[in-house]
């Protein structure tokens, strides 16, 4: 046997073993590689009389196996004959045995009729998993606290598509099996153990030595689901009122949860329930059409490049200038204790950087340092830290009212109110004592940097880092170069925001940067909707069932509705009309000035709150306000107004990318599904316009609607040239594209 | 085309469809076989003129699986030459059967035969049957699957039925329930189930509360709340947006009743029943059934008395009775509100809230008593309609001769 991926030898006891090492790789995955292999494998144990068992453990240090090679995936190119030459028939032939090949071999490995044992020292995650669940026996690690185990796919889109549909439900029953696939949660060993899925835990070291001791003692195993009179756990739809019930619920959980948006959850839940009613080879086939019918929907597309690719790129620097070392950060001030500052520091001490958290007297950078304390204590009430480390974390952060312990800085964070007068102060007091080579980063989330950079000495080391509310949550950072920022103090900036494990966008200055300006159309498009005379329970569910987080009236109650009026009129003002004459400028004064209604934050606003904070129900009386002229939604109705919520906030990023704005598709993707939450099936505002419309289409659709609704949806030139040449955001503002502005 | 007939409706009394019901220790076919004998011994049928017997039953599984039909004639002892058929239509199955055995008579497949139901709840539970729709995710995901209850309780929000306007209307309904049977209104057609002695085991509808008021069902809790919060107020909510929360106002006390119960009805030519010396009793004018929005799923009997009206060239007032099956009280009150329908002509003798609803059998046995109630109250037309599962309508129109 010719093998790259598994090294693979025979003991004296006539017990093969398969160690899965894929050279050159810190972490093993199934490449195209390794699946040949694991068919040269099976066929050498099925054949080999001198073979009485298979065991199979990896040389990895990282785990067993991570899954499927997703990069790969996506430029899987097919033999022979070129698909354009194909039929549909020959087409969908070749895409189903492609796509079978790994379930085959493992169907063949599980039914050679030798005993088949797997040694998970590590993670074991999706095609990993599925590969284990088709040995007859699986030893994990007990000494290994990192090990996990599970089936990710659907997080990213897909569905798991090596049997991982079939076996798992059939080993511990449909009620259990479904929320892992469907979820993608990972779960210990212990609670693999438990559950059924390893069937013995021991250390490390003699995991290798159980599964063969296994194999000895069981030299005629069979999967379960091979044995004769084999009853599935919890019973099978159509033949147990249980399973029944369980189908039932689980579709509509699953509807009430995703409200119909993800396909691979619902082609998971039908390879379930189509593959538990037949025999396990048929239940084979129909997942693997299932994950060919999903992989092919633009979703799976989208998610798969946004969620999972871009995603871990952007996490790894992968908008970074190159030819710059990396930076470190052996002390950092933040400079401003409010809300912002106190997340900041806390995030920084949890990296273990050390943070000193500035304010203008100690004891407001103290109540500052109260947010981490707090952190801290509800870390350990959760036992999700100990004394020791929360003790660490908190003696990181040095308090203070002096500039004179900003000495030494690598880096300053400026977070204080949006006030740019203020600003200016404290990048001069700050400069005055921080060495040449720092960096200056003002967190703010409107102020033009460029602006804010001519307070600065220095406006090459000055830029802009966005951080989100609560801090500590929101995995995403907004980096905005202003006219004069450096490359090398971005390269510094993004391995700050990578330092404190975060994933940092890069964009370029104007008002509202990036986030703010397209997040805000959202809720403005509702309060359009509002003025209509829509029903508010309409715009809120038609906003949720969309795939954004919330409502947008509960957005901008979140936001404030004393800010959305403010803003309002500022816009209007700007803008040379009068707010207040307009039906929405009325609502919005007489809700905030008349009423009290300013929001969450009163507990009133578009909604009444309960003691927790959260929406009990629309408040009823806006009803007395607004004269209400659609109060019913059928499905049509739904889809305009999803497109109408959906397509205004593509054509702002659309604007941001024609402004030069925001210059690499994967930033705007990963920009709108983190900051502000866009409808993540869609892998975000680009892939939005890229794969689930066309663009072409997109334009098309936005035409339709500015022509309705006016020119706030009216595309760029950009579009409508991308249009017309073919391209799509992912070729024209390609990965690794330059930092520089796109407009033509 | 031949005009179809009614020489005869008989129905069992309603038995509480628990193990404690009369009628739990009689079979479903036991309970056909009856409703068959009766229809031929009442009117000294000859049953080698009956082509055909149809009959409702939505849980055709078990004992009431293998075409019911065919094996109650049997049975029943009637001629080896009639044929019989079991057809499901949910909760209309029995009045589709009724349409049917009226259609074979029109269009000269048949000369005599007979429509009616069975379902013995208390036996074959309610849902044995299993189906596709609520199970299989590519159906019920598109189709926004919820339970009946919640359904109802979607519409009683959608049009702003409150909790005391749906108990009122099943006080209502007991009131009338407990008259009907006071004054033999139904005396025509029930026919006394007999035990396996040939004694009366059952001889009136055992699950009325004519004692029910506002008070007593106020006390009772919301059948559906648990299953909305469970997941199905999101998912009826997609399909209607226009709702911010389910208001769950039915109950056990404004809900149809689960009972055990069979019909028959006797339809045939005029030659026919001339020939047997059978007196027509009324005379069927139209009959339809309809699709409607399967996920709120009981708006149907409005738009098929629509249909059925348009083709009869009826208007809503043309019609003297309207008997919808309760099976909740915001169906009837719906259709009432939309079509501008009196109570006074609605349910006039009570319906399911008050007697219970024998899923197979209930269309057949609403025929019946609007046969009896066209002749007793001496009025001219009559329709009948019922909502049914997965969103439909069917209704019959008929007219006194």
């Amino acid at each position: 046997m010719n093998l790259e991926t598994f090294s693979f030898d025979i003991d004296g006891d006539g017990i093969a073993h398969a160690v899965f090492d894929v050279p050159g790789r810190s972490m093993n995955t199934l490449t195209g590689k390794a699946i040949a292999d694991i068919i040269a494998i099976t066929k050498e144990v099925a054949t080999n009389d001198k073979i009485t068992g298979l065991v199979i453990s990896s040389g990895k240090a990282s785990g067993f196996c991570a899954g499927a090679d997703l990069g790969e995936m996506n430029q899987q190119a097919g033999g022979g004959k070129p698909e354009s030459e194909m039929s549909e028939a020959e087409l969908k032939a070749m895409q189903f045995e492609r796509g079978f090949s790994l379930n085959k071999t493992l169907r063949e490995l599980e039914t050679c009729g030798k005993p088949i044992a797997v040694a998970l020292d590590g993670l074991a995650l999706g095609g990993g998993l599925e590969v284990a669940l088709a040995g007859h026996y699986r030893v994990a690690a007990n000494d290994n606290p990192k090990i996990q185990f599970g089936l990710p796919e659907a997080k990213i889109g897909l569905l798991p598509g090596a049997g991982g549909t079939q076996r798992l439900p059939r080993l511990i029953g449909v009620q259990e099996a479904l929320p892992l696939i469907l979820q993608g949660k990972s779960f210990n060993a212990e609670k693999a153990h438990k559950m059924g899925v390893v069937n013995e835990l021991a250390p490390k070291a003699d995991t290798v030595a159980k599964c063969k001791a296994w194999i000895k003692a069981n030299p005629d195993a069979k999967a379960p689901w091979d044995e004769k009179g084999f009853k599935m756990p919890g019973g099978v739809v159509h033949r147990s009122p249980g399973a029944g019930q369980v189908a039932t619920m689980s579709n509509a959980m699953l509807a009430a949860n995703t409200y119909g948006n993800y396909p691979a959850q619902k082609n998971i839940l039908s390879c379930v329930y189509e593959g538990t009613q037949v025999p396990i080879d048929a239940g084979l086939r129909i997942e693997t059409r299932y994950f060919i019918n999903t992989q092919q929907r633009p979703e799976a597309k989208a998610m798969i490049r946004s969620l999972f690719l871009s995603m871990q790129e952007l996490s790894k620097g992968g908008n970074r200038p190159a030819g710059y070392d990396k930076a470190e950060f052996k002390k950092i001030a933040v400079v401003g204790a409010g809300l912002m500052g106190a997340g900041i520091a806390y995030v920084q001490a949890k990296a273990g950087i050390p943070t000193v958290l500035v304010d203008v007297s100690k004891e407001n950078a103290e109540k500052g340092k109260d947010y981490s304390r707090r952190l801290v204590e509800k870390d350990l009430s959760r036992g999700k830290t100990t004394q020791d480390k929360g003790d660490k974390l908190l003696d990181l952060i040095t308090t203070t009212d002096s500039y004179d312990d900003v000495k030494g800085a690598d880096l300053v964070v400026e977070a204080v109110f949006e006030n740019p007068e203020l600003k200016a102060k404290i990048t001069k007091m700050a400069e005055d004592v921080i060495s040449a080579d720092a960096i200056f980063g003002s967190n703010t989330s409107t102020l033009p940097i460029t602006g804010l950079a001519e307070a600065s000495s220095r406006p090459e080391n000055f830029i802009g880092i966005h951080f989100f509310s609560p801090v500590e949550r929101m995995g995403l950072v907004e980096i905005i170069t202003g006219e004069k920022t450096s490359e090398e103090t971005l390269a510094k900036s993004i391995d700050y925001v990578l330092a404190i494990r975060k994933t940092p966008i890069v964009v370029n200055d104007s008002r509202g940067f990036y986030t703010s300006r397209c997040f805000g159309t959202y809720t403005q498009e509702g309060m359009a909707m509002l003025a209509e005379g829509i029903k508010p329970a309409i715009i809120e569910n038609v906003g949720r069932q969309s795939g954004m987080p919330m409502g947008a009236l509960e957005v901008s109650d979140s936001v404030g509705l004393d800010t959305a009026l403010k803003v309002g009129r500022q816009m209007a003002q700007a803008a040379g009309v009068d707010y207040d004459s307009n039906e929405l400028g009325q609502m919005m004064a007489w809700l905030v000035e008349d009423q009290g209604r300013v929001g969450r934050k009163a507990g009133k606003g578009f909604y009444d709150y309960n003691e927790k904070g959260k929406p009990a129900r629309l408040w009823p009386d806006l009803n007395t306000r607004i004269d209400v002229t659609v109060d019913e939604c059928p499905p049509e109705l739904k889809k305009h107004l999803t497109n109408r919520f959906l397509v205004r906030q593509a054509v702002e990023v659309a604007r941001c990318f024609e402004e030069g704005v925001i210059t690499d598709a994967r930033d705007a993707d990963i920009g709108s599904i983190l900051a502000w939450g866009f409808a993540p099936y869609t892998g975000g505002c680009a892939s939005y316009m890229d794969l689930i419309w066309g663009i072409p289409e997109f334009v098309a659709e936005a035409d339709a609607l500015a022509e309705k609704y006016g020119d706030r949806f009216k595309v760029p030139q950009l579009l409508r040239d991308m249009a017309a040449n073919g391209e799509t955001f992912y070729s024209r503002f390609p990965p690794g594209g330059v930092k520089q502005k796109a407009a033509a | 085309m031949t005009e179809a007939y009614i020489y005869d409706a008989v129905r069992t009394p309603r038995g509480k469809g628990k193990k404690s019901g009369s009628l739990h220790e009689i079979t479903a076919l036991e309970l056909s076989t009856q409703t068959l004998e009766a229809i031929r011994d009442r009117n000294d049928l000859d049953t080698k003129y009956v082509d055909d017997v149809v009959l409702g039953c939505v849980s055709p599984v078990g004992e009431q699986g293998g075409d019911i039909a065919r094996i109650a004639v049997l049975n029943a002892d009637y001629a080896e030459t009639t044929a019989g058929v079991q057809v499901d239509r949910f909760c209309a199955s029995g009045l589709e059967a009724c349409n049917m055995a009226a259609a074979k008579v029109m269009t000269g497949e048949a000369d005599m035969a007979i429509g009616g139901g069975i379902e013995s709840m208390s036996r074959v539970p309610m849902g044995a049957a299993g189906g596709a729709w609520s199970s299989d995710p590519q159906i019920a995901l598109k189709s926004y699957f919820s339970p009946q209850g919640v359904g109802a309780d979607t519409i009683a929000t959608k049009w702003g039925f409150s909790r005391d306007d749906v108990d009122a209307y099943a006080v209502e309904s007991q009131r009338r329930a407990a008259q009907a049977w006071e004054e033999g209104r139904f005396s025509k057609s029930i026919v006394a189930v007999k035990d396996q002695m040939g004694g009366v085991r059952l001889d009136h509808d055992e699950h009325m509360r004519p004692e029910a008021d506002m008070q007593s069902l106020a006390a009772l809790n919301p059948s559906f709340a648990g299953m909305g919060s469970m997941g199905f107020d999101e998912v009826i909510k997609q399909r209607y947006p226009e709702l911010e929360a389910i208001n769950h106002v039915h109950h056990a006390g404004n809900s149809s009743g689960i009972v055990d119960g069979a019909s028959a009805v006797l339809f045939g030519s005029k030659e026919m029943g001339e020939r047997l010396g059978l007196k027509p009793r009324a005379r069927v004018k139209q009959m339809a059934s309809i699709g409607s929005e399967p996920g709120i799923m009981l708006t149907g009997p409005t738009d098929v008395t629509l249909k059925a009206l348009k083709k009869a060239g009826m208007d809503v007032s043309d019609i003297d009775l309207y008997e919808l099956n309760e099976a909740f009280a915001s169906v009837p009150m719906l259709m009432m509100h939309l079509l501008g329908i009196d109570h006074e002509k609605m349910n006039v003798n009570g319906g399911a809230i008050a007697m219970g609803h024998p899923l197979g059998a209930t269309g057949g046995m609403l025929l019946g008593t609007m046969v009896d109630e066209l002749e007793r109250a001496d009025k001219e037309t009559a329709l009948v309609t019922l909502c049914v599962g997965a969103g439909m309508g069917t209704a019959t129109i008929i007219e006194r001769v």
